[in-house]
């Protein structure tokens, strides 16, 4: 009886990860198939990190299996890591000039502004650092 | 075990939402551009482009297209066959979306060769979607040859290169490019029978849409 919590909420964390990587492979799919906003070259090195990351969770669910968290990590990691490039690309901070795309969309074009400030690689920064978090979080618990 | 439930209903519930999304977005895109329509956005009419078609027919189709677009060229032949078909009751008018590298090139080609009459602009843009393998590979397009293709076509090569750089070409590009984006046009081709975006990409919805237009158009 006392694991049944702890697993509980293991299985929570994971179901949020989960959820995260549907909502973003599901958003960025309507970005691209609904709105017609074609991806940049960046946009597919994320989606390259976030779609198979739905696949990891979704098999570590059914059933519940936390190795799913080792495998995920270095994914989400690579992922983070691109969109946080992105960011700083569209902030500024890395010059124009060191940008991978040289022919057809541009990665520094600000395409879609919520609020102001919300871009779609913060959005992507966002849901891999929340993934992230997630799975350190439950990997610490499971170490105890 | 009931837990895992949830997953199977959250991801019912998401590719729901993603299906619903879908379609109030096109909805509202399509709400827009009937807006633009109603209220009679010059987008819709542009008599300064190439057309094809008695000037009374009732239905308009109006296409962007890309010389460089390979589904434009599979279009081509039953489009042309559709307005035989409809024996003068569709009036089709191309407008330019040069998308790919290189295709504006193309664009100023074809405007010059409308400048020499009718047929020859016809003849030219066949010509130029017949070797549009050779001159528009995406990764390395050759605009210029397709100069190679003319033979056969009536174009007088000479003043079409001279003419090609006349200001009134740029000015129709621009202006299709300014339609484009009012129409947010960001796919070839894109076409607009009577300013309603066609609802079934393909050509057999082409097909469909036009009759159904026609039907409209000619019963009153």
């Amino acid at each position: 009886m006392t694991t049944e919590p702890v697993k509980s909420a293991h299985w929570n964390m994971i179901f949020l990860c989960w959820l995260i990587a549907c909502v973003g492979t599901l958003g960025s799919l309507f970005f691209s198939e609904v709105m017609h906003r074609v991806p940049c070259v960046l946009c597919w090195y994320q989606r390259i990190f976030m779609f198979p990351l739905l696949f990891i969770f979704t098999v570590g669910l059914f059933p519940f299996d936390y190795r799913c968290i080792r495998y995920a990590l270095p994914i989400a990691v690579t992922g983070w890591a691109v969109a946080l490039y992105h960011c700083l690309l569209y902030w500024g901070f890395i010059p124009k000039s060191l940008q991978p795309c040289t022919e057809g969309v541009s990665c520094a074009d600000v395409k879609l502004e919520l609020y102001g400030f919300v871009t779609i690689p913060l959005l992507s920064l966002l849901a891999f650092t929340l993934i992230i978090a997630l799975l350190l979080a439950a990997r610490k618990g499971l170490k105890k | 075990m009931k837990k895992q439930y949830i997953v199977v209903v959250t991801a019912a519930l998401a590719v729901l939402a993603f299906g619903l999304g879908a379609y109030l977005y096109n909805a509202k895109q399509a709400e827009g551009i009937g807006r633009l329509l109603h209220e009679g956005n010059a987008a819709f009419t542009r008599p300064e482009s190439p057309s094809l078609g008695p000037k009374e027919a009732k239905v308009e189709l109006m296409e962007f297209f890309d010389p460089a677009c390979e589904s434009c060229r599979e279009f081509y032949p039953y489009v042309k066959n559709m307005l035989k078909a409809s024996e003068g009751k569709v009036r089709l008018t191309l407008r330019y979306a040069t998308l790919h590298r290189g295709s504006d090139y193309v664009a100023q080609v074809l405007e010059a060769a409308r400048m020499q009459g009718q047929d020859v602009y016809w003849n030219t843009l066949e010509a130029v979607l017949g070797a549009q393998p050779i001159w528009a590979d995406h990764s390395n397009p050759q605009p210029q040859r397709v100069w190679d293709f003319m033979a056969g076509t009536g174009l007088d090569v000479a003043r079409a290169r001279q003419d090609m750089n006349d200001p009134r070409i740029a000015a129709l590009l621009k202006q299709d490019a300014a339609d484009r984006a009012t129409l947010n046009v960001t796919r070839t081709p894109s076409f607009f029978i009577n300013g309603k975006p066609l609802k079934d990409f393909g050509i057999e919805g082409l097909r469909a849409q036009l009759r159904s237009e026609m039907r409209t158009a000619y019963s009153k």
